[in-house]
């Protein structure tokens, strides 16, 4: 029941990426060439709100809706934060999608997001492979 | 209503709401948003085959392969049933970039045809844009330890440094293939 919550939250997050266009590959060019603010202004505007809340929830102790305490990991650092953001940053110009939107250009109807998330998957896998040899 | 839902939506409406995502899967049951970790439970789900990162309780993030599931659908309504443009509106600079230096003549959808086309995996432009650009964003985000959602927004919303690091490597990522590789791959 409760992984209804999320269906139906992933559903609103979806429609949000997809009538932003933050799915379309157009998009992604345009932030790249510096040529338009929207994909900048949804980002950053993202980042705001995200943080003002975070300090909200921190300030005032909110729980969770069953009142657990709510808790945030720290990200860890290794080489792999900058090497690994390379080569997504990479596949990002590339494909115009970072995962969310693949997922979001699937539902749309686009066939080329099938081989994308076939393809991402592939990728996820062979780290996880070679993750031991990996600095 | 119905007719501000039907056009694309403006940065002021789309960020927040991405924004509030983050509170929102947090209250809902301490979830911290991002999405490049369902790639991983999908390979442990799948075709774990004795690699150790993939031998986990997968089960136990069941609620993001739901939330996937969800931006799927999504992508459904919001595309489908609550329409679209026939072109995605850019910069004129960037289609004047875009017909000069790739060589694109239709700018109709949400991807460019003449790179994205399921015919295209004959030729190398297929296998660049669709094999080897999502096998980085697959491998890239999982090396990284996250994406857009689990360090750009998700990560600098709680004040990690470690995510800026990685967001800077996204944009430098990006920034090579726009402005390097693009043009030696057209040229």
């Amino acid at each position: 029941m409760k992984n209804l919550n999320y269906l139906g939250l992933g559903t609103l997050f979806g429609i949000v990426l997809t009538k932003s266009e933050v799915i379309s590959w157009f998009r992604i060019q345009e932030m790249f060439r510096f040529q338009a603010f929207h994909m900048y202004g949804i980002i950053g505007s993202a980042i705001v709100v995200g943080m003002l809340s975070i300090q909200l929830i921190k300030r005032y102790s909110i729980k969770t809706i069953s009142g657990e305490e709510i808790r945030l990991a720290d990200k860890r650092y290794s080489p792999g934060v900058w090497i690994g953001g390379l080569l997504f940053g990479l596949g990002w110009a590339l494909t115009g999608a970072c995962p969310g939107p693949m997922f979001a250009q699937l539902g749309s109807g686009v066939g080329a997001a099938a081989v994308l998330i076939l393809a991402a998957l592939a990728g996820t896998w062979t780290y996880s492979a070679l993750r031991e040899r990996l600095p | 209503m119905l007719d501000f839902l039907r056009q694309p939506w403006p940065w002021y409406v789309a960020g927040p709401l991405i924004g509030l995502t983050v509170p929102a899967l947090l209250l809902l049951g301490n979830r911290a948003l991002g999405i490049s970790s369902a790639l991983r439970h999908v390979c442990a789900a799948c075709v774990p085959a004795g690699i150790p990162f993939l031998h986990y309780n997968w089960r136990a993030e069941a609620w993001n392969l739901w939330f996937v599931l969800g931006i799927v659908l999504g992508g459904f309504v919001g595309y489908r049933l609550l329409g679209h443009p026939a072109a995605v509106a850019i910069s004129p600079a960037t289609v004047h970039d875009l017909r000069t230096q790739l060589h694109l003549t239709d700018f109709t959808g949400l991807l460019p045809r003449e790179l994205f086309a399921l015919d295209n995996l004959a030729n190398w432009r297929g296998w660049v844009f669709l094999v080897l650009g999502g096998f980085l964003v697959g491998f890239g985000t999982r090396y990284a330890g996250g994406c857009t959602s689990g360090h750009a927004i998700s990560g600098l919303s709680n004040l990690q440094w470690v995510s800026l690091v990685a967001v800077v490597g996204f944009f430098a990522g990006g920034l090579l293939m726009t402005w390097v590789i693009y043009p030696l791959l057209f040229g």
